[in-house]
């Protein structure tokens, strides 16, 4: 590794917090949007969550089930945004230093 | 005889799986990150195998039987946690490449003194969460050998300790890793039975002979309530339905008052006589103090018949949708009592409904009895999700475990499984709080909810069947209390080692003198965790465990968030927001507890009481806002090589900017 002047690493840093926490907030709204949604759904409009699947309501299959599904989908899907990005990141840094 | 065999199986398995893993543990990196070698899924197993605690393992269940679907919030919260943890903290956490939390402390700020702060509160959040599991072992060997409590927790503690005390974080990971599909073949496998037997798992099919919409238990059936020391868990509601109570051995009552919360203006038809109250008749024995309603005693074969009892206002009687308004009585039971519950009628073959469970519409549908008791579900349930959402994130010996992975890449896929492993576990509690809920609501009547997942195995007709699948359930609960405690033990005994001695009181030790001083920190954490677990006997697991995710919740949560994302954060203004917000929600939940337990009599209006028994809602904007004004005030000290700091953070290891502890 190359010795790099202090302007490439603040580059380099405002570009990976910029784009890594882009990232995260975008993930975190998705899921926070669940979070404080189910609650509001149960409370204010308990006739949608009140439909049966199987004996159980669709809010408690919802919570019950299907919540870890939704946020294992999340997380891959951030793991691989989130690796994807520091590949790039990677080969923008090398590539500055080759010229 | 057979549950004992199967604990024994799987503490025998802990100690041969802990010596043999032991055998590469010889480097300091070894005794407190496993040498940072650890593979995915290893880590994420041994991660899951660690958080999946007594309250996880028993908790829940019961808590889903106790409560319904709000409860359902808890094992999701649990998971979800893990979501945050990778979107914000996991990767940052292990490129920092730390070997303790407050290593991150004193190395992203230079503060020493800030080392210090962190150190507490690693020892403060570990010791709140080690009760919990202590209690957790002590009341597994009551049920299932009736062994006394104390010896439960000598056994755990000490396999434990020995454990890792002789192989420090390499010889637990293994032990940790094969306890996580222990405690998800127990939880999955004996429901899978059960619900082959008893049918659909279901809210709504299971509970056939409801009386009342309550789930029925047979007549005659006795149970063992607690005394006062227990309370609230030794209060017995009478059911809506009707209930004679029998007292075979006699009873001592601190006090008898309705259900119904009532307002001054209302009163209950009827009055309160020697042989009689509000319409409930005294047969048998008999009752001393009866119309006093305080400090009663029931002799020996009293039988009490409950029956709805009306409510009035003016002289008339209260009506809703034009029918009247009633209550039933609850009793708060002095000492330990026997009570057999019969059908008012008196034939055996009438169901009886079970005293203190909630009707099925408040268990099925959302903001039941857990969320509404102070009259603010929303808030009580938002607030409750930040604290595990948070709390989970903020947990030091769960974030400890990261360093052990060996680059940030590998962090991350570890928290992504260990979310798909914790889902494969939580999924299954649910379908326990339902049968048991259907099967036998008995344990509503002594608030012995947490217990069905060691229980229900034994309604079954096959009785050899039965013990073998408590067997399992049994062994799966132990190694929940086995593997939290190891990991609490390694983070507790790292902070000793590694801050306390190797960084503050001899900081020219040498690695062998920081592994012996591990050793004994293990030893003396171990001995101090089976002294205090032995004072614990009458809290509630899932209060306990709350503490723990309400402290590091607006503790750590805020300054690994804040400390990893922000260059701006000052040691001032992190210590600041930590102390305060830590503290406040301590105080806030204590104050709940004594209020709860009656020590602390006060009038405290329904929404103050909301927000002390769950505090996060405010306690962890609190800590980020303090950390945010106060780093704002102190600018001056951020320090000079932040950005190198943040780079050693974020930047990728390939750009060779991270760096480990040696």
């Amino acid at each position: 590794m190359s010795m790099r002047n202090d302007a490439d690493h603040a580059a380099l840093l405002a570009r990976v917090l910029k784009r890594q926490s882009r990232l995260g907030l975008a993930v975190a709204a998705v899921f926070v949007v669940v979070l404080v949604g189910l609650p509001l759904a149960n409370m204010f409009s308990p006739a949608s969550v009140e439909f049966k699947v199987g004996g159980f309501t669709a809010t408690w299959l919802f919570l019950g089930v299907l919540f870890y599904i939704v946020t294992a989908g999340l997380a891959f899907v951030f793991v691989n945004a989130s690796n994807k990005i520091e590949d790039e990141t990677i080969a923008e840094y090398r590539g500055k230093a080759k010229l | 005889m057979i549950p004992f065999l199967f604990v024994v199986l799987v503490t025998v398995a802990t100690v041969v799986i802990g010596i043999v893993a032991t055998r590469g543990a010889k480097t300091t990196a070894d005794f407190f990150v496993a040498g940072r070698s650890v593979s995915v899924g290893m880590n994420a197993a041994a991660i899951s195998g660690e958080y999946l605690s007594a309250a996880s393992f028993m908790g829940i269940a019961g808590l889903i039987m106790k409560s319904g679907y709000d409860a359902l919030w808890y094992p999701v919260g649990y998971a979800a946690g893990y979501l945050f943890l990778l979107l914000f903290i996991a990767g940052p956490l292990r490129r920092f490449g730390a070997y303790t939390i407050p290593d991150f402390a004193q190395g992203r700020f230079d503060s020493p003194s800030f080392r210090k702060i962190a150190v507490i509160f690693v020892l403060f959040i570990g010791f709140f969460y080690t009760m919990p599991q202590m209690k957790g072992a002590g009341v597994t060997m009551a049920a299932i050998l009736n062994w006394p409590y104390a010896i439960g927790i000598m056994v755990v503690g000490t396999v434990i300790t020995f454990n890792v005390a002789v192989g420090g974080m390499k010889g637990i990971t293994l032990v940790q890793a094969f306890q996580y599909w222990a405690k998800l073949f127990a939880i999955s496998v004996p429901v899978f039975v059960l619900a082959a037997v008893f049918g659909s798992p279901a809210p709504d099919s299971g509970v056939k002979n409801s009386v009342a919409g309550l789930p029925t238990v047979a007549s005659g059936t006795t149970v063992k309530v607690k005394g006062s020391a227990a309370f609230p868990a030794n209060v017995l509601a009478t059911p809506v339905g009707g209930i004679a109570l029998v007292f075979p051995k006699g009873a001592e009552i601190e006090k008898i008052a309705p259900v119904r919360k009532l307002a001054p203006n209302e009163k209950l038809d009827g009055l309160a006589r020697p042989s009689e109250i509000y319409g409930m008749t005294v047969a048998g024995g008999g009752a001393e103090g009866l119309d006093k309603l305080k400090d009663v005693k029931f002799l020996p074969g009293t039988r009490l018949t409950s029956v709805p009892i009306p409510v009035l206002v003016d002289g008339q009687p209260l009506m809703k949708d034009g029918k009247p308004v009633t209550t039933t009585m609850k009793f708060e039971f002095a000492t330990p009592t026997e009570v057999r519950m019969e059908a008012v009628d008196g034939s055996p073959d009438s169901p009886v409904a079970a005293p203190n469970a909630p009707n099925d519409k408040a268990w099925e549908h959302p903001f039941g009895p857990l969320t509404s008791k102070h009259g603010y579900p929303l808030l009580y349930t938002y607030s409750l999700i930040i604290a595990l959402v948070c709390g989970t994130a903020g947990l030091p010996h769960i974030l400890v475990r990261f360093y052990t992975n060996p680059d940030g890449r590998a962090a991350k896929r570890t928290t992504l499984w260990v979310m798909v492993m914790l889902g494969a576990f939580y999924v299954f509690t649910p379908l326990w709080g339902t049968l048991g809920r259907a099967h036998m609501p008995e344990l509503y009547a002594n608030n012995t909810t947490d217990a069905v997942v060691i229980k229900l195995p034994m309604m079954l007709e096959n009785k050899l069947l039965g013990e073998i699948l408590s067997g399992v359930t049994s062994a799966g609960a132990f190694a929940a209390f086995m593997s939290t405690f190891s990991g609490l033990l390694v983070s507790m005994s790292g902070a000793f080692a590694h801050d306390i001695y190797g960084k503050m009181l001899r900081p020219n030790a040498t690695g062998d003198e920081r592994m012996k001083a591990f050793k004994w920190a293990a030893v003396g954490v171990g001995v101090v965790s089976m002294v205090l677990g032995l004072f614990v006997e009458t809290f509630d697991i899932a209060t306990m465990v709350g503490w723990a995710f309400a402290i590091g919740a607006a503790s750590y949560f805020p300054l690994l968030l804040l400390g990893s994302w922000w260059r701006g954060l000052t040691s001032t203004g992190a210590a600041s927001g930590m102390l305060v917000g830590g503290v406040a929600s301590l105080l806030a939940i204590v104050t709940s507890m004594l209020l709860d337990k009656k020590i602390l009599t006060m009038d405290v209006s329904p929404l103050v009481r909301s927000l002390l028994e769950q505090p996060a809602i405010w306690g962890v904007p609190l800590s980020l806002i303090i950390m945010f004004v106060v780093s704002k005030l102190t600018a001056s000290q951020i320090p000079a090589d932040v950005d190198a700091k943040m780079l050693r953070l974020h930047a990728p290891e390939e750009l060779g900017m991270s760096k480990n502890y040696e």
